[in-house]
């Protein structure tokens, strides 16, 4: 593609501004987990890893952390089977409705958090089930079973249905057809689905507050309760710089998934 | 007839009266056919006719609405594709994108579950059969498609089965690919000796590679025979202009001519244009007047179309071997000539002649038929 050599500056310009825009307060956060001092203050003075020695200590931290891995990793494994049977029924079989349970599966991302936490609290106090962690999890899946249903759908769609007949034709039974075409055709969009799934869980917050049982403190939770007490503050800067370095990989991770995906067709 | 004798021996394939309906529409309607082991049987129509309906109902994608299915003689109207001993090679190939060539080709006997050892020697076997033997790591998508072609042949190869079915396996290649891959398919099916059955459209490779042909219309068959049972003596009209030109006479045009009133068709290569001045009298030979109305280069030959005087348009096809300048002009006035034993009679033809003319007309691409 052409462009004068002003629209490529301004190109340039543009994307440093909002790379900036995005990192720099993420950047800001990782430099004052090692400062020396407890504050927001800035110039940051010293450095040290003292915060950070102190917060893997914390019990408050990585409690939090193991419930927000758990709730996600539960929530994604349901949205899997749930969302992909779904996208199967939906891709490959015509039924009167059709239409009308796409719609009711996908419209729980639209749904704005605090709807759907308000809903699902009083569905839950009407039938009489206290809170727990079963009922968070349930609530995290009413979303991310969208998301792998949305990318299986897509891919499934992809698919071409000859490809299953040429099994078939060869002699592959359903379950054969399923376990070695479809399934490793369709891999790498659950992984997507599933890893985007999981950071969907994993930073929730308002459905979260509803339907979390007492006491029981997500990530997010944690930082909501801790990030406006002074004392708190290195804390959460250390908590804060280790997830942004930890979501690297399943990105990273993801990327490569679906680059080769794309070398293979 | 050709060679094989259906009363001798159980046919590879019996088809009858199968009948397939989408909604009120009958894909295939009423279809039978005995077709014997080692024939190399053609499937011929166009687009919507219902060969390639009844090709999927044969391996077992789509169920018949009524009628019966016979491999070697075993009833499997009801069985599912992976219970039926035929392989299928796809119009788009439909090769599996994650498995390399050789694990695509295997891909049958490894669920049939035959070890490891003898798979590997038979897909290397189907590999060469195919000249693909140096291909066995590549990916599908690092092929061209003359060899994705041959790598779906060899993987439904591979499985020996009684009957293979082709579903138009040439109509993505050029031209040159294919006539190269006609007679590959020829040489293939001689060596291997299974049946073969082959949807197409092109009535060129259905005549060239094919023991028989069944022309399909309208999810019925017009007609069944040799290549030169089906051009040489068409049963339908539809048949004389879908395989090959022909001009239909028939009516004022037709007893004005033979002396009945038909239909009639003739092939435009046995019609010639005859000099003013050559007036040979011979009582086997029908003449007529006529204006050209168009005239088509076709390379080997120049397509002549006449409005005659007796009320009929006609084809003529001069072989372009030598002087190029006694090729008449639009609107001239000429003189043709043709046999009366080259007038075939469609009379014993079993189709509603409307319909069957609406076609002819329609697959006559001049379109100077007035």
């Amino acid at each position: 593609m052409y462009l004068s050599s002003f629209s490529r500056w301004m190109l340039r310009g543009f994307t440093a501004l909002v790379l900036v825009v995005l990192y720099a307060p993420i950047l800001y956060v990782a430099r004052l987990s090692v400062n020396t001092s407890k504050n927001y203050a800035w110039p940051p003075r010293g450095f040290t890893f003292s915060t950070w020695n102190h917060a893997v200590h914390e019990a408050g931290p990585r409690e939090a952390l193991t419930h927000s891995l758990q709730t996600g990793a539960v929530a994604t494994a349901i949205a899997l089977v749930l969302g992909t049977l779904a996208a199967f029924a939906l891709t490959r079989s015509r039924f009167f409705g059709r239409n009308a349970v796409n719609i009711f599966i996908v419209l729980p991302i639209a749904l704005p958090g605090i709807v759907t936490g308000i809903a699902l609290l009083s569905g839950f106090q009407r039938v009489g089930i206290t809170l727990s962690f079963t009922t968070l999890v349930v609530a995290h899946a009413t979303f991310c079973v969208v998301i792998v249903y949305n990318n299986s759908a897509a891919r499934l769609r992809r698919l071409s249905p000859a490809v299953r007949d040429a099994s078939a034709d060869l002699g592959a039974d359903g379950w054969q057809t399923f376990w070695y075409i479809t399934f490793p055709l369709m891999r790498t969009a659950l992984v997507a689905g599933g890893l985007l799934a999981f950071a969907l869980s994993f930073d929730e917050i308002i459905v979260t507050t509803f339907t979390a049982g007492v006491g029981y403190k997500t990530l997010p939770l944690w930082f909501a309760d801790n990030f406006s007490r002074p004392n708190a503050i290195p804390t959460v800067n250390v908590v804060a710089t280790f997830v942004v370095l930890a979501s690297i990989i399943p990105v990273w991770v993801a990327q490569r998934l679906t680059d080769s995906d794309s070398a293979n067709r | 007839m050709g060679t094989m004798d259906p009363a001798n021996s159980t046919p590879a394939v019996t088809i009858r009266d199968v009948t397939k309906r989408f909604g009120s529409v009958a894909a295939v309607d009423g279809v039978s056919l005995a077709i014997a082991p080692g024939e190399f049987f053609s499937l011929l129509g166009p687009s919507g006719s219902g060969k390639t309906t009844m090709l999927r109902m044969i391996a077992g994608f789509e169920l018949p609405t009524s009628g019966r299915i016979e491999l070697d003689g075993r009833d499997v109207t009801q069985s599912p594709p992976f219970d039926r001993d035929v392989n299928t090679v796809f119009q788009d190939y439909a090769l599996f994108p994650h498995m390399n060539v050789m694990r695509n080709v295997e891909y049958g006997l490894r669920m049939k579950r035959v070890p490891k050892d003898e798979r590997r020697t038979r897909a290397a076997h189907a590999l060469a059969t195919v000249r693909l033997e140096q291909f066995g790591d590549r990916k599908p998508d690092q092929l061209s498609g003359g060899q994705r072609q041959r790598v779906a042949l060899a993987r439904a190869l591979v499985n020996e089965p009684k009957v293979l079915l082709l579903d138009e396996p040439l109509g993505a290649l050029d031209l040159k690919l294919r006539e190269e891959m006609q007679s590959e398919l020829a040489r293939i099916q001689r060596d291997v000796g299974i049946t073969f059955i082959f949807v197409t459209h092109d009535q060129g490779e259905a005549l060239t590679l094919s023991s028989r042909v069944a022309v399909f219309n309208h999810g019925r068959i017009e007609q069944v025979g040799t290549p030169r049972e089906i051009y040489e003596t068409p049963g339908s009209a539809f048949v004389a202009g879908f395989v090959g030109s022909a001009s239909v006479i028939e009516g004022a045009a037709a007893r004005a001519l033979v002396g009945d009133d038909g239909p009639y068709s003739i092939r435009p290569e046995r019609v010639t244009i005859l000099a003013a001045e050559t007036a040979s009298s011979d009582a086997n030979t029908i003449r007529a007047n006529g204006q050209v109305t168009d005239v088509q280069y076709h390379g080997d030959g120049t397509r002549v179309q006449l409005q005659l005087e007796a009320g009929a348009s006609m084809l003529a096809e001069v072989p372009n071997v030598g002087d190029q300048t006694s090729l008449p002009e639009r609107g001239a006035k000429v003189t043709v000539g043709f046999r009366r034993s080259d007038m075939l009679s469609l009379h014993h033809a079993g189709a509603e002649p409307d319909q069957a003319r609406a076609h002819v007309s329609r697959t006559h691409e001049s379109g100077e038929t007035p």
